[in-house]
């Protein structure tokens, strides 16, 4: 009984997990058909400033929570301002592009910090569940996240802000003839994901030594989870982070860790061959 | 005289919403047919389901091309039966020549040999010489409608599918259009999906009149055009 | 008649001679070691640059089939004990794994961002798949595995035949160089065939090849496969010439390393990937030596800056520069050699 909260525990951590680590990087991709690949690294320079902030005495919770993703929102404008802006519409030269800028974000923070993993420690103490020990700052975690979707969805469901955001994505010569001007909301948009990016940097820090290289164990499972998801930002990656959360997990505990993870790549293979243009492409269409 | 092509109840689905709702359509040997009707009544998606470019499964009704159930078949087994099919949206390769696209589209037929000649052939035909050798991508629209046109007719096929040829063009090339398609006719079978009546009634071939997915009225040009029914679904109650 | 044609499928012969005479004389001035690794990463290259450049298909784990390519070699060569076979193997089975693959992929109608997806997670597969591999009870016949630790002491190549004769040194430079000379003549074959021009006209319109009756998913499969077995190849010299094969082969480093090398060097040319790995290889293996400015930082400003100023990439860029300068004022073109751009609008993709 005790073990199948563990696993129900574990299961929903992952979600969680895949969601908030995506959530930056699905804003951009289902906005903006913008595949930043350098997302990976902002979630990394979340990582550092909490880092940074922690070692200045700042309380963690509102370095993580409040400065991580202004600094990583700031940089992200700055990024699009730079580079992004002058690449829309070609989706392969800002992949090619922002994997440009995730390998300079990497040596520069190298430099600058040095390539030995850091720690934060975790705020929140493990807990008891029956005979095992688990990990409290998981569930804080997982409460961000669902955080993080839920108020991601209400904005753009239910402001004006999101409105206008999501008039500007489907049509943007529609949304400057009705006077707003597409470029800012790109710019806002880029901005906001790159926040997310930074938060969810900001909360995972913790969890693991930081190091330069983090970036690379986030991409490649946010790239997978939010293309498979399909174009929807919210319901795209909530409902790809629950498949490949559940059988990551499920095939984990049933076998090893390694093995896991690539039962979970295996069945991004078998999703997008069966639904080629993602989850949302084929199920939930409108949906936001 | 057999059918060329043959529908049986034919129906397409988008979600909830029925585009091609169980059509019987033939088309005999060397007719000449347009397909018109208001925006939405299903005619291109009838198109594209004689194409091969929509996936047909046997709970879609079955389509036949002069005898053989083409139902699910790929576009480019169909096209390689001798059908020939130019879509809504010029599909050209705009990076390329005009002499090459010909090229490529006449290869698929003619040894490597022949292939020059013929695609100089349909250059002189549809009178493309004055910008043969630029690239696609540079000329107007409807001289791309043209270049595409001239890419179906180049490989020969004895039934041709066109999808608004007409769409983007002058009046003059409207003619060269039409006279085009008549002289396409004597050899092929043509299908012809198009909104502007001006055309269709150039062309005076037979018409078939979609509505919400179904075929309200089939018959000769002036008779389907006057007709009380087809003028209330294209304009409303008020008569022209 | 047909002009733009012409210069994908003619080989400029000058060129190539002068190319090829520079490296088959090298071993008299120069040491070789380092060179037979560029010219590998070159071959890696060009099996990149010429299925992105002249089909349109761009392959985000290309490190898959390089992989693939040291590891069954490897693995052959332990069990067998003569490098013949094992290097056949080596370029075999890697355009299998392709093909079956790329079956899947281009039959399904997969493409766009979405291919790029599925060739990643081929790829990283593979790695997580060899990471975990340490210990006696992972091998193949007599070949252990190896893990995370890789494999070393395998044979490496000799003379077809003889196995005591090693190619060892300067040697497997010539084999390599050959090679790299043999695949870009293949490659020039095919573009001057119908079959190349047809891949030109699946890249700029795929859906007007289907309806001019072109079998796409099989020509792209077809082009997949052999893009594969360079790349196999390639992966097989690669482990002759490191004398270890560790994951790291399958690795998210060296697909993008692949990529960024065509893309500096010129996506549309065969000539600009070839280029590209070589001058960047160089670059990354002097960065390698020193610790003053950070490998990641130089490359990822040269990336950034390629993309931005010449999205064609250097060779391209090159030659437009010097065809403006010395041609006669021709119909103005955005066209012209833009139109080797690979860049993706959204109107474009369906």
């Amino acid at each position: 009984m005790d073990y199948a909260g563990v696993v129900f525990l574990e299961i929903i951590y992952m979600i969680a997990f895949l969601a908030l680590t995506s959530a930056g990087l699905a804003v951009v991709f289902g906005m903006m058909r913008v595949i930043n690949l350098a997302h990976g690294e902002f979630v990394m320079l979340g990582g550092y400033t909490t880092l940074t902030c922690y070692k200045a005495g700042i309380n963690i919770y509102f370095a993580m929570l409040i400065v991580a993703p202004i600094v990583v929102g700031l940089f992200g404008l700055i990024v699009e301002r730079l580079i992004i802006r002058f690449l829309y519409g070609r989706m392969i030269d800002t992949m090619l592009a922002t994997w440009g800028l995730s390998l300079f974000l990497i040596g520069a923070v190298t430099m600058i910090f040095g390539s030995s993993a850091v720690n934060v420690p975790t705020p929140i103490s493990g807990y008891e569940l029956g005979s095992y020990q688990m990990g409290g700052y998981n569930l804080f975690i997982i409460f961000v996240a669902a955080a993080v979707m839920i108020g991601v969805w209400c904005v753009l469901r239910f402001t004006r802000v999101g409105l206008i955001a999501r008039g500007a994505m489907q049509n943007a010569d529609v949304a400057s003839s009705l006077g707003y001007n597409p470029r800012t909301v790109y710019m806002i948009t880029f901005t906001a994901g790159a926040a997310l990016s930074g938060l969810a940097g900001g909360v995972l820090a913790p969890l693991t030594g930081l190091l330069p290289t983090s970036g690379g164990a986030y991409i490649a499972k946010a790239f997978i989870t939010i293309v498979t998801g399909g174009a929807a930002v919210i319901a795209g990656t909530v409902s790809s982070s629950v498949i490949f959360g559940v059988i990551s997990q499920v095939v984990s505990f049933a076998s090893t860790p390694v093995i896991g993870e690539i039962a979970m790549l295996a069945l991004a293979i078998v999703l997008l061959r069966l639904m080629p243009q993602g989850i949302t492409g084929r199920f939930f269409k409108n949906s936001t | 005289m057999s059918d060329v092509v043959e529908t049986h109840e034919l129906t397409m689905r988008f979600g909830g919403v029925v585009a091609v709702n169980n059509v019987n359509f033939n088309l005999r040997e060397r007719e000449l047919r347009c397909l018109i009707g208001p925006n939405g009544a299903g005619k291109s998606t009838f198109f594209k389901c004689l194409t091969g470019q929509l996936p047909l499964n046997h709970g879609n009704g079955r389509v036949f091309i002069r005898g053989s159930d083409v139902t699910g078949w790929r576009a480019h087994e169909i096209v390689r039966l001798g059908v020939g099919i130019k879509t809504q949206v010029p599909s050209v390769m705009n990076g390329l020549s005009v002499e090459e696209n010909l090229w490529l589209a006449a290869r698929r037929i003619h040894g490597w040999n022949g292939t020059a000649g013929a695609a100089e052939e349909i250059i002189a035909e549809l009178q493309l010489g004055d910008f043969s050798k630029r690239l696609v991508g540079e000329l107007a629209h409807g001289q791309r409608q043209l270049v595409e046109i001239g890419m179906v007719l180049v490989q020969r096929p004895w039934l041709v599918l066109l999808d608004e040829p007409a769409a983007g063009m002058t009046g003059d090339e409207v003619e060269r259009l039409a006279k085009v398609i008549r002289r396409i006719n004597q050899t092929a079978s043509v299908i012809v999906v198009d909104h502007d009546m001006e055309f269709v009634r150039m062309l005076g071939s037979n018409v078939t009149v979609f509505h919400q997915g179904a075929v309200l009225l089939e018959g000769p040009c002036d008779h389907v055009l006057s007709d009380e029914k087809v003028r209330e679904v294209y304009i409303g109650t008020r008569a022209k | 008649m047909i002009t733009a044609w012409r210069s994908i499928g003619g080989v400029r012969w000058g060129w190539f001679i002068a190319f090829a005479l520079v490296l088959l004389l090298l071993p008299l001035v120069y040491e070789t070691h380092t060179p037979t690794v560029l010219l590998i990463w070159a071959l890696f290259a060009l099996s990149l640059g010429f299925m992105w450049g002249y089909a349109g298909i761009l392959s985000f784990g290309h490190s898959a089939y390089f992989g693939l390519g040291a590891y069954v070699y490897a693995i052959a060569a332990v069990n067998i004990g003569e490098s013949t076979l094992p290097l056949i193997l080596a370029v075999f089975i890697p355009a299998c794994v392709a093909a079956v693959i790329g079956a899947m992929m281009f039959y399904g109608r997969i493409s766009d961002v979405y291919m790029g997806v599925m060739t990643l997670v081929v790829s990283l597969i593979m790695f997580k798949f060899m990471n975990a591999t340490a210990g006696d009870q992972y091998a193949i016949g007599a070949a252990r595995l190896g893990g995370f630790n890789g494999m070393p002491g395998f044979p490496t190549l000799n003379v077809p035949g003889a196995p005591h004769i090693s190619l060892w040194g300067v040697p497997t430079y010539y084999v390599c160089a050959v090679s790299l000379l043999i695949c870009y003549l293949l490659c020039r074959w095919i573009l001057a065939r119908s079959f190349g021009r047809v891949l030109l006209g699946i890249r700029e319109n795929e859906t007007r090849c289907e309806l001019l009756g072109y079998n796409v998913p099989a020509c792209k499969t077809a082009i997949f496969t052999i893009s594969a077995a360079m790349a196999g190849l390639s992966g097989c010299f690669f482990a002759n010439w490191a004398e270890i094969v560790t994951p790291s082969v399958f690795s998210l480093q060296t697909s993008s390393d692949v990529i960024i090398w065509s893309m500096v060097g010129g996506v549309g040319t065969l000539i600009g990937p070839i280029l590209g790995a070589m001058a960047l290889g160089m670059v990354k293996l002097l960065l390698g030596q020193q610790t003053l400015i950070n490998n990641f930082l130089v490359f990822g400003f040269i990336l950034i800056v390629v993309v931005l100023a010449m999205p064609r990439g250097v060779i391209p860029s090159i030659q437009y520069w010097w065809g403006n300068r010395s041609r006669r004022s021709r119909v103005p073109s955005n066209g012209g050699r833009a139109r080797r751009r690979l860049t993706v609008k959204p109107a474009e993709r369906s």
